[in-house]
């Protein structure tokens, strides 16, 4: 088992033809992920890589039958790409695109908590279920099939984990970025949801950073409703408050938002957490043996 | 982005907020001219970023246009410090010379994003003048809020049950709610990240006005904003950050003196956090991004080791759309064009490290190799010792 994806489902790649989008979808392609369409407006009826191109995804989806959105449009347009695809009725949106505005955003989750699509990103690496199908940009060989579930913030600090955790001989169920943004789409709480109901998933590392209050509420319902052992790490202990590093989401404001509150908030939900980004195999081991 | 007070007003001032009758002047004679026209007695304003200019002497008020003259003389030019600039303060180059008004009330009213709630939250308190944030902590019975739903906006009952919590009755209540109002659109119009009024202003004579104003804007929405982007004030950044956002990278400038280079801004922020663990301080915040060219890596190296305060480099990279063979010969280019004599710690993994790691040997260069972040962080920390 995994979560959310796996080798039955169906990918449509939004911006197909474009650079990042051609590149991306390849890989995907090469990892054993049945990307079963692409869309790019203006483009229906051609073949791109050996995939169908569709104008719209509704037409993608009924032609092709595809159950999950990949995102790789410019910014401006990427709003408009997650909504098409809610609105094409796929499960699934993973939206790649960096760089759209919070207010757009704001607009479309308005708009998904009507419709119940499940949306990851924007402004990630996107997921993967090693061994079955990965959506998005993270390099396929790195990662290996296994028990450890990962949710993180970020992009190249999960390879980190992913790596610790290979270290340990052990691989991983599912792994997601939720995205570097202010407003996202699925955040820790509902991604341990469904960790909690996987049966494969044994142990999940929790990586968040500094800004809002995503970890602090993920440490409310472990404390309460995840009985499964979890691992945190958060980046940014050394970060400066009002300054943004590097992902729009990562700010210290107004004193709200720190590493040290969300760690203190992980450790008293009773989660494993890593001071050191190396020491996160290490509590990973602390967390199972524990367990068992 | 960050704008100035000045910049802030203007903009609210086209929304319809109301704001004190005002302008900037750069010289003395200007400062005088400015209160002349304007009021007998002025409020001068030192123009800079950063909060907390009344503690420092940033704001000083002249009772007559010769006082304002001769107070503009200390001001402008003066390097002020605040407990927001850093020890080194910043340089006043411009003062907003205000009519200075009879103050009844100091309220304060915000807008900002709940990112919990996922929508834009109004928020006004009694306690004006003070920050808001201790406000939260000291007196969170003071702090009044509104959330806006995205699909329809602020209603006009929103801004009156405001303006009624915050005591407003008759003309001054009538006032705040346009006030709100306008606020709100100027908040949404612009793509703002934070619009702030601290103090909101109600003069004995019953009016209402931004007393001061604050606006950051959405980095993300800049594009759709040229009027906006064309306020940024290279003055009040730092010349490396100048430098670095010519280039795409993500460079923070910050106070220790091991400089790091990193793909992805998770790893770049853990990286600063296990330097620290290993009793270092990092210099920087550097996030090389994902479609990094060789040429970007060349001057990331440049501009990193061009902080006079870096006395170690630590590079780290997993690579994945990242290249590790792209960053190594970056590297060394510009290594060898600065004739970089500070130690260079370089930790490469993931896409095609081992041609990576080939360059670095081949380089000549004095390089020193780690296997992994733990001993990266480790390695460099005693360089610099």
């Amino acid at each position: 088992m995994s979560i959310l994806i796996d080798e039955k489902t169906r990918v449509v790649v939004q911006g197909i033809t474009g650079g990042e989008g051609t590149f991306h979808a390849q890989r995907m392609i090469e990892y054993g992920t049945k990307v079963v369409a692409g869309a790019t407006p203006g483009k229906g009826g051609t073949t791109h890589i050996g995939v169908p191109v569709f104008n719209t995804v509704a037409e993608a989806v009924r032609a092709e039958g595809a159950d999950a959105a990949a995102i790789f449009v410019p910014p401006f347009a990427g709003a408009d790409a997650i909504m098409e695809a809610s609105d094409a009725g796929v499960r699934l949106v993973v939206c790649i695109t960096e760089g759209i505005p919070t207010f757009d955003m704001i607009k479309v989750k308005a708009l998904l908590k009507e419709r119940g699509t499940v949306l990851i990103g924007p402004n990630t690496p996107g997921l993967i279920s090693p061994g079955k199908a990965k959506i998005g940009i993270m390099p396929g060989p790195i990662h290996k099939r296994g028990s450890v579930g990962i949710i993180s913030r970020s992009g190249t600090l999960t390879y980190e984990a992913v790596q610790q955790v290979t270290r340990q001989g052990l691989g991983q169920s599912t792994a997601v970025g939720i995205g570097g943004d202010p407003i996202v789409g699925h955040k820790f709480v509902e991604l341990l949801k469904l960790f909690r109901e996987d049966p494969e998933t044994e142990a999940v590392i929790l990586i968040g950073e500094i800004g809002g209050t995503a970890e602090e509420e993920a440490a409310a319902y472990i404390s309460g409703e995840f009985p499964k052992p979890v691992v945190g790490f958060i980046a940014g202990q050394t970060a400066p408050p009002g300054r943004r590093m590097g992902h729009a989401g990562a700010i210290i404001a107004g004193g709200k938002g720190t590493a040290k509150e969300k760690m203190d908030a992980l450790r008293a939900a009773g989660a494993y957490v890593a001071v050191s980004p190396a020491e996160i195999g290490d509590r990973l081991r602390d967390a199972l043996s524990r367990a068992s | 982005m960050k704008i100035h007070e000045y910049q802030a007003k203007q903009i609210l001032a086209r929304y319809g907020v109301r704001v004190p009758r005002g302008e900037t002047a750069e010289t003395p004679a200007a400062v005088r001219a400015a209160a002349e026209k304007l009021a007998s007695r002025v409020v001068l304003k030192a123009q800079i970023h950063a909060g907390g200019r009344g503690k420092g002497g940033g704001i000083k008020l002249a009772a007559s246009p010769d006082e304002a003259e001769r107070l503009a003389k200390d001001m402008i030019g003066m390097t002020l410090v605040t407990p927001q600039t850093g020890p080194e303060g910043r340089v006043v180059q411009r003062l907003l010379v205000e009519e200075a008004l009879d103050i009844d009330r100091e309220l304060y009213l915000g807008v900002v994003i709940d990112r919990a709630r996922e929508a834009p939250v109004l928020m006004a308190s009694t306690e004006g003048g003070m920050e808001i944030e201790k406000v939260a902590a000291e007196k969170p019975e003071a702090i009044f809020k509104e959330y806006v739903h995205p699909a329809t906006g602020l209603q006009a009952f929103q801004a009156r049950s405001l303006a009624f919590r915050l005591g407003l009755a008759g003309d001054t209540h009538k006032q705040a709610v346009k006030f709100i109002a306008s606020l709100y659109r100027a908040f949404e119009g612009t793509d703002a990240s934070l619009a702030e009024i601290n103090p909101l202003l109600v003069t004995k004579q019953g009016d209402v006005l931004a007393l001061d104003a604050k606006m950051n804007f959405d980095d993300n929405a800049l594009y759709r904003h040229p009027d906006i982007q064309a306020l940024r004030d290279l003055a009040e950044e730092s010349p490396l950050e100048v430098e670095a956002s010519k280039y795409n990278l993500n460079y923070i400038k910050l106070d220790g003196n091991v400089g790091c280079m990193v793909n992805g801004a998770g790893l770049a922020m853990a990286t600063m956090d296990i330097i620290k663990y290993a009793g270092g301080t990092p210099a920087n915040f550097l996030d090389v991004g994902g479609g990094v060219t060789e040429e970007a890596v060349t001057n990331a190296f440049r501009i990193l080791v061009s902080d006079p305060d870096v006395r170690g480099a630590l590079i780290n990279i997993f690579g994945g759309i990242v290249r590790c063979d792209l960053i190594a010969a970056g590297v060394v280019k510009a290594a060898k064009a600065l004739g970089t004599k500070i130690p260079v710690v370089i930790r490469l993994e993931g896409t095609n490290v081992d041609r990576g790691k080939d360059i670095l040997r081949e380089s000549g260069l004095d390089f020193q190799p780690a296997d992994s972040m733990k001993e990266a962080a480790a390695k460099i920390v005693a360089l610099v010792r």
